[in-house]
C-alpha cells in the first residue's frame, strides 16, 4: 500500500485562537443558504424535536375529536368514514411521526455531547433522515387532509386494506407514505450504530456510555433488522392494490396472515425502539436530581439488550386470535411473560436510586419519578395480555386501549417532557419556569390518568375497540364521559408544556453551562454548546466525569481542558468499537445541499408512484441518482480521493 | 360484575369455556392491582424522603454521593417478581390445554361467517332439506358443547361472546375452530371484535341458551320454508320480497334466492335486526327498509325508495316469517 | 493524588486508508438492512408456500437453462470486482479500469437475462400468489443489481479520472461490498425458486 497520509494530532489547552478558527470550520452560514444545507446534528436534533411536537399536537387534536364523538352513547359528530381515518391518523402520527423521532431528536442532539464527539459519524446522512422524515410527514398528511387518511387502524389488516374493500387513495397514501418513512428510520439507524462504535472520546469505553446511548443503540440496531418487513409488507400491499399481484388474498393464493405476521415482526420491536431510548433518558437524567449515580449500570445496560432480543420473540402475541395451533401460541405467551423481568431490572434500579440517594424535586424529577409509575400500570396491563386465554378476553376491547396508551405515554412522552425540562437549558441557554412546570406536571399527570385508569375498566366492561359510537345498551357511557374529561385535562396540560417552552425562550433565568450540576460531558461545554461542541477533544476515565473527585474513587481523572485539537479542517476523533482508544483522524463533510435534493427527488419520485404518473416517478428517480452521485462525488477535504495534482 | 348490566363482561362467564379463564383473569387483575400498589408506594416513600431545604440552594449545593450499591434491590426485586410471572406462566398452559381444543364430541356443529357487517350462521343437518341459515341469532340447547366453525366471508372479523367464549378471528382462505358451552338458560350478547370497515361498530349477534326441547322446537320451526301468504296484502308484500329484496336476501320457499344479505326466511323469531342495532319490531323494520343508511352508514344495503302502500304489503308480507 | 488522564496518540491515519473508516461501516448496515429485506421476501414464500393446500407451484420443475448461468455470471463478476480492488492495491490503475468493466458487462448481461428469463415464464405477475412472489422478489434483486452497476460506473469514471490509490479507495471497498452482497443475495434466491422445488418445496 501507497504510505498512508498519518498525523500525530497536537494536544493543547483551549485558545482564544483556537476557538476562532474552530468557529470558522464548524459554523454553519446564516440565512436560508445555511437553514437548508446545514450537517449541524445541534441543528438537526431541535428541527426533529419541533416537528415531532407538531405532529404531537396534531395527534393530540385527533385525539380529543374522538374523545368528543364517544363521550356518550350514539353520538353523531362524526361519521363512520371520518371516524375511521381520525382513529387510524391519530395512531400514525403518534407512533410513527412523535414517538420515533422525537427519539431521534433527543439522541441526535445529544449523543455528540455525551459521547465527546463533535459530531454524528454521518452528518449529511443525518440531515437526510430529518429530511425524509418531513417529507414523509407531510405526504401522509396531505392524505388525511384531502380526506383520504389512512383509515384501517394504525397496523392495516388485509383485506380491509386491499382494493376490493378500500377502493380510495387511503391506503395508497399510507402504504407509500410508510415506505418513504422507512428510509427515514433506516438511515438514521445506520448513523446512530456507527457513531456509537466509531466516534466516542478516548477512553469513553464501552461500559462509560450513557445508558441513554444503551437505548438508542438497541432500538437502531433493531430497526436495521426489522423495518424492512414492514416496508416490504406496505410495497406488497400497494402492488396488491395497483397490480394485481396476490401477496395477501385468498383468492389468488395469497395469505391474509402474511400481513400480520410481517407487520407485527416489525411491530414489536418498534414499540421497544420508542421506549428503550425514553428508558435511557430517565437511567441518566433520574440520578442526577437523586445525587449519585445509577444503581445497577450494568444490569440496566444489560437489561436494555435483553429486553429488545426478547422483544424479537414475542410478535405472535398480537395475533392469539387468529386461530393459530397451540404449541405456537403457548411459546409466544411464555415469551411474552418472560419479557417482565428485565424491565422490572429497569424500574428496581431506578427506585433504588432514588431511595439510596438524595431525591430533588423539581419538574425534571417530577416526570422522570412518575413515570415509573405509569411503566409500571402500563406493564402489568401487557403482562395481563400475555397469558393467551386471559388474552381471547381482553384483546380488541378498550383494556388493550389502555394498555397501550400508558406504556407510550408513560414510557414515551413523561420522560420526554422530563427530557425537555432537563436539557432545554443546554439547548437554549434559559431555564423553563418550574413554577409553570408544576402545574404542568400535575394537569399532566391527572388528565392523563383521569382519562386512561378508568378504561382499564372499560375495556374489562367488553367495550370493543375502534368502534365510532356504542349503544347505552353497554353500560360504558359514564366511563367513556369520564375517559373524555380526562383527555381534555391532559390537553391543558401539555398545553402549559408549549406556553412554558414559548414564554421560556423569550424571558427563561440564565442557565449557565450546568444548571443541575449534572455528571456527563454535554455539561461542560456552554449553553448552548459552540458549533463545533469540544474546544479540545476530552480524555474520560469514568462514567461521572463532571463528578470525578466527589465520589470518592481512586481512578483516573478525565481530562476535560487539555486534549487533542483536531483544528485542520473539520475534523473529530475516531475510536475503536469497545475500548475507545483513537484509530483514526475522521474528517467530517460541510454543510451541503445533497441531503436535501436527494430528500426533494424522492418526494417527487413517490408522487408519482401514488399518482400513477410514471413520468413524475421517473423525474423522481433521475434527481435522486443525481444526488446520490453529487454526494458521494470523492472529496479530497474528506480523503475520500488523492489530493488533485497540479 | 353484573352481566345484565354489562352483557359483554367477561369477568363472570355463563358457561364451561369461559368459566375456566375467569379464575385466571382474576389472579392476573389482583397480582397486577397489587403490584401497582406496592410500587406506588415505594415510590411514594422514597420521594417523601426527599429535603425541602435543597430546593432552595441550588443543586451545586447538594452533595454528590456515590452511596450504597444497591444491586440487592434489583435482585430481590427481580425474584420477588418471578414468583407471581411463574405461577403465570403454569396456570396459563394448563388453562389454555384446558380450553383450547374443541369438544371431541359436540352435540351441536355451526358454520358462522363473518361478514360485513353480520354474522351468518348455518344449521347442517343429515339431510339436505333440513340445512338452514339464519343471521345474527344463534339458538343452542343449553349444556351442550357446540363447536363453531368459522368463516372469512369477506374481510377479517372476530367472533366473541364473552359471557361464553373468548375470541376467534374469521379469516378468509381458512377455517378456524371455535366452541362454547351455556350452564344455564338465557341470552348472551356477541360482538365483531376486529376492526372490518364502517360498521363494526354495529355488528353484534345473540347466544340464545335454551333448555332442549324449546331448542328441538325453535329447530324445527327454523327449517320450515316460508308460508304462503294469505292476505292479498301480503301476497302484493311476497311480489315485492322477491322482486326487491330478493337481490340479495333469501327466503326459502320463495323466489327470493340470493345469499349475499342475512336470509329472511324467520326474520320475525329474531329478537334484533341489523345485526343488533335496532329491536325487531314494525316501526324499526320500515325505519330500516326505507333508510339503512341513515342507521348504519356505509352498510351495504341501499335505500330502498318504496310508497306508502309499498311498505306497508312489504310489512304485512314479512310480518308472516315467523 | 489521582492521574489526569490525557489522551495523545501519535501517527493516527487521517481519513479513510484502504477499508478502514466509517464509510465502510456505513455500507455495512445497509447491507444488512437489506439482507433483512430479502429474508423477509424468502420467509414470504416458505410461508405462503407452507400453508397453501398442493400444487401450489405453477412450475414444479423450473427450468433452469437460464437461470443457472445468470447466477453463476454475478458471482464471476464478484470475482472481476474483487480482481479491481487487487489492482488499486498495487497500483495498477488499468487493472481497476478493466475489471470494473467486466464486472459491469457481466452485471448488464444478468439484467438483460433476467428480463429474457421473465418473458419465458409461463405465467404473469397477476396469476397467482407464487407468480407475485417469484417476479417481484426477481424483480427486487434485479433492482438491486441495477443500482450497483450505476456505482460501478460512477467508481469507473472516478478510476479513470485518477482519484483512486492503495490508501484512498473507500469507495471501491464499499461499492466492491455491496455488490458481493447483492451476488450472494441471487445464490440464496436462485436456491429458494429453483431448487427447493426439486426437493418437493411448494408442491
Amino acid at each position: 500500500m501507497m504510505q498512508p497520509e498519518l498525523r500525530t494530532p497536537a494536544v493543547d489547552v483551549d485558545s482564544i485562537a483556537h476557538e476562532a478558527r474552530l468557529y470558522s470550520l464548524w459554523e454553519t452560514a446564516p440565512g436560508l443558504k445555511g437553514f437548508l444545507s446545514s450537517v449541524d446534528h445541534k441543528t438537526i436534533g431541535i428541527r426533529y424535536i419541533v416537528t415531532a411536537f407538531v405532529f404531537l399536537a396534531l395527534g393530540g387534536v385527533e385525539a380529543l375529536v374522538i374523545r368528543l364523538q364517544l363521550a356518550g352513547p350514539n353520538l353523531t359528530l362524526l361519521t363512520p368514514s371520518e371516524y375511521n381515518q381520525f382513529f387510524s391518523t391519530h395512531g400514525m402520527t403518534m407512533i410513527f411521526l412523535y414517538a420515533a423521532p422525537v427519539l431521534s431528536g433527543f439522541s441526535n442532539y445529544l449523543w455528540p455531547l455525551l459521547l465527546g464527539s463533535r459530531d454524528m459519524a454521518f452528518p449529511r446522512l443525518n440531515a437526510l433522515s430529518y429530511w425524509i422524515y418531513l417529507a414523509a410527514g407531510l405526504f401522509l398528511y396531505a392524505g388525511f387532509l384531502t380526506g383520504n387518511g389512512p383509515n384501517d387502524g394504525w397496523f392495516n389488516y388485509v383485506p380491509y386494506a386491499s382494493r376490493d374493500f378500500n377502493p380510495g387513495l387511503n391506503q395508497d397514501f399510507y402504504a407509500l407514505g410508510m415506505v418513504f418513512l422507512g428510509v427515514s428510520t433506516t438511515v438514521g439507524s445506520a448513523n446512530f450504530v456507527v457513531t456509537a462504535f466509531r466516534t466516542r472520546a478516548p477512553g469513553m469505553s464501552i461500559n462509560r456510555i450513557p445508558i441513554m446511548v444503551w437505548g438508542t443503540l438497541t432500538a437502531s440496531v433493531a430497526n436495521l433488522l426489522v423495518v424492512p418487513a414492514v416496508s416490504l409488507a406496505f410495497f406488497m400491499l400497494w402492488m396488491d392494490r395497483q397490480f394485481g399481484t396476490h401477496f395477501f388474498d385468498p383468492a389468488g393464493g395469497g395469505q391474509p396472515l402474511l400481513w400480520q405476521h410481517l407487520f407485527w415482526i416489525f411491530g414489536h420491536p418498534w414499540v421497544y425502539a420508542i421506549v428503550l431510548p425514553a428508558m435511557g433518558m430517565v437511567s441518566d437524567g433520574l440520578p442526577v436530581f437523586c445525587r449519585r449515580p445509577v444503581v445497577g449500570y450494568s444490569l440496566v445496560a444489560l437489561a436494555t439488550v435483553a429486553t429488545m432480543i426478547l422483544g424479537f420473540g414475542v410478535w405472535v402475541h398480537h395475533m392469539f386470535a387468529t386461530g393459530l395451533p397451540g404449541l405456537g401460541l403457548s411459546f409466544f405467551s411464555g415469551a411474552s411473560i418472560v419479557i417482565v423481568l428485565p424491565s422490572a431490572v429497569a424500574v428496581f434500579a431506578w427506585l433504588a436510586t432514588i431511595w439510596l440517594g438524595r431525591p430533588v424535586i423539581t419538574t425534571a424529577f417530577l416526570f422522570f419519578s412518575s413515570m415509573i409509575l405509569l411503566f409500571v400500570i402500563g406493564g402489568v396491563s401487557g403482562f395481563m395480555t400475555a397469558s393467551v386465554p386471559v388474552d381471547w378476553q381482553l384483546t380488541d376491547t378498550y383494556f388493550v386501549v389502555a394498555h397501550l396508551h400508558y406504556v407510550l405515554i408513560g414510557i414515551n412522552v413523561f420522560p420526554v417532557v422530563g427530557a425537555l425540562y432537563f436539557w432545554f437549558p443546554k439547548m437554549t441557554g434559559r431555564m423553563l419556569d418550574e413554577k409553570l412546570g408544576r402545574w404542568n406536571f400535575w394537569i399532566m399527570f391527572i388528565g392523563f390518568n383521569l382519562a386512561f385508569l378508568p378504561m382499564h375498566l372499560t375495556g374489562l366492561l367488553g367495550m370493543p375497540r375502534r368502534v365510532y359510537t356504542y349503544a347505552a345498551n353497554g353500560g360504558w357511557g359514564t366511563l367513556n364521559l369520564i375517559t373524555s374529561i380526562g383527555s381534555f385535562l391532559f390537553a391543558a396540560g401539555v398545553l402549559l408544556l408549549l406556553i412554558n417552552v414559548m414564554k421560556s425562550l423569550k424571558s427563561g433565568a440564565a442557565a449557565g453551562r450546568n444548571p443541575w450540576d449534572a455528571p456527563t460531558l454535554e455539561w461542560a461545554v456552554s449553553s448552548p454548546p459552540p458549533p463545533y461542541n469540544f474546544a479540545v477533544i476530552p480524555t474520560v476515565a469514568s462514567r461521572h466525569p463532571l463528578w470525578e473527585g466527589r465520589l470518592g474513587t481512586e481512578g483516573d481523572r478525565s481530562s476535560l481542558d487539555r486534549g487533542m485539537l483536531l483544528v485542520e479542517g473539520k475534523e473529530t476523533i475516531g475510536t475503536s468499537g469497545l475500548d475507545a482508544d483513537p484509530d483514526m483522524v475522521l474528517k467530517m463533510s460541510k454543510d451541503s445541499f445533497a441531503p436535501i435534493s436527494l430528500a426533494a427527488g424522492m418526494s417527487v419520485l413517490f408522487t408519482g408512484l401514488l399518482l400513477k404518473l410514471w413520468a413524475l416517478a421517473i423525474v423522481g428517480a433521475v434527481i435522486c441518482t443525481m444526488a446520490l452521485i453529487a454526494w458521494f462525488w470523492p472529496l479530497h477535504e474528506l480523503r475520500e480521493r488523492e489530493a488533485p495534482h497540479g | 360484575m353484573n352481566a345484565h348490566l354489562w352483557p359483554l363482561t367477561y369477568l363472570t362467564s355463563a358457561g364451561a369455556r369461559a368459566a375456566s379463564v375467569v379464575p385466571l383473569t382474576w389472579y392476573l387483575l389482583t397480582v397486577s392491582i397489587i403490584v401497582v400498589l406496592v410500587i406506588a408506594m415505594l415510590l411514594w416513600a422514597g420521594v417523601r424522603r426527599s429535603r425541602p431545604h435543597d430546593l432552595n440552594v441550588g443543586m451545586s449545593a447538594i452533595p454528590v454521593e456515590r452511596g450504597d450499591n444497591g444491586i440487592r434491590w434489583i435482585s430481590v426485586g427481580v425474584m420477588v417478581s418471578a414468583v407471581p410471572l411463574v405461577v403465570a406462566l403454569v396456570w396459563t398452559m394448563l388453562t389454555l390445554a384446558a380450553v383450547a381444543g374443541p369438544p371431541a364430541h359436540p352435540g351441536l356443529v355451526l358454520d358462522v361467517t363473518g361478514r360485513q357487517w353480520w354474522w351468518e350462521v348455518r344449521y347442517n343437518a343429515d339431510s339436505p332439506p333440513d340445512i338452514f341459515e339464519t343471521a345474527n341469532e344463534i339458538h343452542i340447547p343449553v349444556g351442550v358443547p357446540v363447536l363453531v366453525r368459522l368463516h372469512g366471508g369477506d374481510v377479517i372479523h372476530s367472533f366473541w361472546v364473552p359471557q361464553l367464549t373468548g375470541k376467534t378471528d374469521t379469516i378468509p382462505g381458512q377455517v378456524n375452530l371455535s366452541w362454547l358451552e351455556a350452564d344455564k338458560p338465557g341470552r348472551y350478547l356477541g360482538q365483531c371484535t376486529e376492526f372490518c370497515g364502517f360498521q363494526h361498530a354495529h355488528m353484534q349477534f345473540e347466544v340464545v341458551a335454551e333448555p332442549r326441547a324449546q331448542f328441538d322446537r325453535w329447530e324445527s320451526q327454523q327449517r320450515q320454508s316460508a308460508p304462503a301468504p294469505v292476505t292479498p296484502q301480503a301476497t302484493r308484500g311476497l311480489a315485492l320480497v322477491e322482486y326487491r329484496c330478493g337481490l340479495c336476501h333469501r327466503v326459502r320457499g320463495t323466489d327470493a334466492g340470493a345469499i349475499s344479505a342475512p336470509d329472511l326466511t324467520h326474520l320475525m323469531s329474531r329478537r334484533t335486526i341489523a345485526a343488533g342495532t335496532l329491536i325487531n319490531n314494525p316501526g324499526n323494520l320500515v325505519g330500516w327498509i326505507q333508510n339503512p343508511q341513515n342507521i348504519k352508514p356505509g352498510s351495504l344495503m341501499p335505500n330502498q325508495v318504496l310508497s306508502a302502500a309499498q311498505l306497508s304489503d312489504t310489512l304485512a308480507y314479512l310480518e308472516s316469517l315467523k | 493524588m489521582a492521574e489526569t488522564l490525557l489522551s495523545r496518540p501519535e501517527n493516527l491515519p487521517v481519513g479513510p486508508t484502504g477499508r478502514q473508516g466509517v464509510g465502510w461501516w456505513g455500507v455495512s448496515t445497509l447491507v444488512v438492512s437489506e439482507a433483512a429485506l430479502f429474508a423477509y421476501l424468502l420467509f414470504a414464500y416458505f410461508y405462503t408456500g407452507a400453508t397453501a393446500p398442493r400444487g401450489w407451484l405453477l412450475e414444479s420443475a423450473p427450468r433452469l437453462q437460464v437461470a443457472l448461468p445468470n447466477t453463476v455470471m454475478l458471482l464471476v463478476s464478484s470475482l472481476a470486482v474483487f480482481w479491481a480492488e487487487r489492482g488499486l492495491m498495487k497500483g495498477r490503475r488499468g487493472q481497476t479500469l478493466a475489471a470494473l468493466g467486466v464486472a459491469f458487462v457481466l452485471g448488464a448481461a444478468f439484467v438483460v437475462l433476467q428480463c429474457v428469463e421473465w418473458r419465458g415464464k409461463p405465467y404473469r405477475l397477476g396469476d397467482s400468489s407464487e407468480a407475485s412472489l417469484y417476479f417481484v422478489t426477481t424483480g427486487m434483486h434485479a433492482a438491486h443489481v441495477v443500482v450497483g452497476l450505476v456505482a460501478l460506473a460512477a467508481l469507473s469514471c472516478w478510476t479513470a479520472l485518477n482519484y483512486f490509490s492503495a490508501r484512498r479507495r473507500m469507495a471501491v471497498a464499499a461499492v466492491a461490498l455491496y455488490w458481493h452482497f447483492v451476488n450472494v443475495i441471487s445464490v440464496c434466491v436462485f436456491l429458494t425458486y429453483y431448487v427447493t422445488p426439486y426437493l418437493g418445496f411448494g408442491r
